[in-house]
């Protein structure tokens, strides 16, 4: 007598991530028009949440006066010249505290020290020492990445793969060579993953300088919108700030697939 | 030029790993060190390339360095230990870019080493493209381009399965043929150091105390596998080793 053949139930599958396109778009487009159907038949307020269709209107009125880019290039020049700033200081920095326990000793520290500090709580002084004009803005921004940047840095230098330095040094490569060939490639995953969430920081500082003291900028016109309760503008200039959140997200994502190619 | 290691000793905090060693490698022969796990082949083997320092005693290079060579002591790892980011030809490359050479002799030397490793089609392909015994290769090549004296080999085919070891020990075999380099090749595998060593030595258990030095005299193009003399051979080496062997596995690890 044979007993009867089952198949052997599958367990395996899941735990893997995998790449659904249009997924991000549909959830927004969902979320929106939730809004849009809510607003319009009076299930939402129109004091809880602005018609996306009116946002959108304001939006083109931005675009036809002119005032859009009147706002967004101080604030892009801010973003750009800050982040800059920060994020190279921060990288220098970051690989000489990893090559140096001198350095290393004497850096973590302060670093430590000054990461939890609201780099916002610090805007006046900033004021005292830069001016009141755009210097300000920039080192605010500055340092806000600088920190990140710093212990993403020395951390992604830390995790450089040891054999690969002993090869250097096994074939007689210069301790520039070393440097530049293997520690810095071996190093730019941490570091662009650690740019990440410093860019995202910058974002968020620009606004808050801006709203702190600025004519034009996202900020100011974000924080004009609010004084006023004007909730269509309000939400026109957080729109571009998400904007802006998912382009520099974009950018490192597109940076990532051109400098790591090599990685598995 | 000949590597010579006198009374070398070496401890890792409290544990002696190696213990009076005197060891001759002379040029343009293969020397294999054999010893159970953990006797401090490896160790050793990092001294001889400087990597390392000994506590005690000294390794000392007899002889200059023959003419046209760029680097006299050159290690291969057992993990390849190739940039992921550079081609086959960036790895090589990677290595004469610190000496003094114009952008044509690079490119011959890199066009010759790739071409004695049967890697020449593959010059612009990344790592990750590769296969285990490819990337050996990758790292051969990149050794043979600096013309080294001495070849420092830390069990490189370890990683790899058992064919593409063979195939990997005929390459190293007609390699060596046609131009013979003097070697160190620390293995844990007998038929590897039956099949390559003109000299095969047998390291204790920790602290590492060379056991015995045998000498092979079969040259190395007539050896195969599976010949008897070389399976006597290895029966010998294994006899030596087994006790040693089994006590080193019983041992804790405490490092």
């Amino acid at each position: 007598m044979s007993d009867p053949a089952r198949p052997v139930p599958f367990r395996g599958g899941g735990f893997v991530a995998r790449q659904r396109r249009g997924m991000g778009l549909l959830v927004f487009v969902l979320l929106i028009a939730f809004a849009e159907w809510g607003t319009r038949t009076g299930f939402i307020s129109a004091l809880t949440l602005p018609r996306p269709s009116d946002v959108l209107l304001t939006f083109k009125e931005l675009y036809d006066t002119g005032m859009l880019f009147k706002h967004l290039i101080p604030s892009l020049t801010r973003l750009v010249v800050g982040a800059s700033i920060g994020a190279g200081l921060g990288i220098a920095l970051g690989v000489l505290i990893a090559l140096f326990s001198l350095v290393r000793a004497g850096l973590v520290p302060l670093v430590a020290a000054i990461f939890p500090i609201p780099k916002i709580a610090l805007l006046p002084l900033f004021v005292i020492w830069f001016g009141i004009d755009e210097a300000s803005k920039y080192a605010l921004i500055a340092f806000g990445t600088f920190t990140p940047t710093v212990v993403a840095t020395y951390a992604a230098v830390d995790n450089v793969d040891r054999t690969l330095i002993r090869m250097g040094q096994s074939f007689g490569l210069s301790w520039q060579s070393i440097v530049r060939k293997i520690v810095l490639p071996g190093a730019m995953p941490g570091i662009l993953s650690g740019l990440r969430i410093s860019l995202t920081i910058a974002i968020i500082l620009l606004v808050a300088a801006e709203m702190l003291g600025a004519e034009f900028g996202i900020g100011a016109y974000i924080l004009q919108a609010g004084s006023l309760y004007d909730l269509e503008r309000l939400f026109a200039g957080v729109v571009i700030l998400s904007v802006l959140g998912v382009l520099v997200s974009a950018g490192i994502a597109a940076v990532e697939r051109r400098v790591l190619r090599w990685r598995v | 030029m000949d590597l010579r290691l006198e009374k070398v000793s070496h401890h890792y905090g409290a544990t002696e790993v190696l213990r009076d060693i005197t060891l001759d490698v002379p040029s343009g022969k293969i020397v294999c060190i054999v010893g159970p796990s953990g006797c401090g082949k490896s160790t050793l083997l990092r001294m001889l390339g400087g990597l390392e320092r000994p506590d005690q005693g000294q390794v000392l290079q007899v002889g200059a360095p023959p003419a046209g060579c760029l680097n006299p002591l050159t290690f291969i790892f057992q993990d390849f230990a190739l940039l992921p980011w550079r081609s086959v030809r960036g790895n090589v490359s990677l290595v004469l870019e610190d000496h003094p050479l114009d952008r044509a002799a690079r490119g011959a030397i890199i066009d010759d080493v790739l071409s004695r490793t049967k890697l020449a089609e593959f010059g612009d392909a990344l790592p990750k493209q590769l296969s285990g015994g490819m990337k050996q290769r990758v790292a051969i090549a990149r050794a043979l381009a600096v013309n080294p004296a001495v070849m420092l080999m830390d069990e490189p085919l370890s990683a790899l399965d058992s064919q593409t070891r063979e195939l990997l020990m005929d390459d190293l075999v007609s390699l060596w043929t046609r131009a013979p380099f003097g070697a160190v090749y620390v293995t844990h595998n007998l038929a590897e150091a039956v099949r390559l060593g003109h000299r095969i030595v047998v390291l204790s258990r920790r602290p590492g105390q060379v056991r015995e030095v045998v000498s092979i005299d079969m040259p190395l193009e007539d050896r195969r596998n599976g010949l008897a003399e070389l399976e006597t051979q290895q029966k010998i080496l294994w006899d030596m080793m087994r006790e040693e062997a089994m006590a080193a596995d019983a041992e804790l690890v405490d490092v």
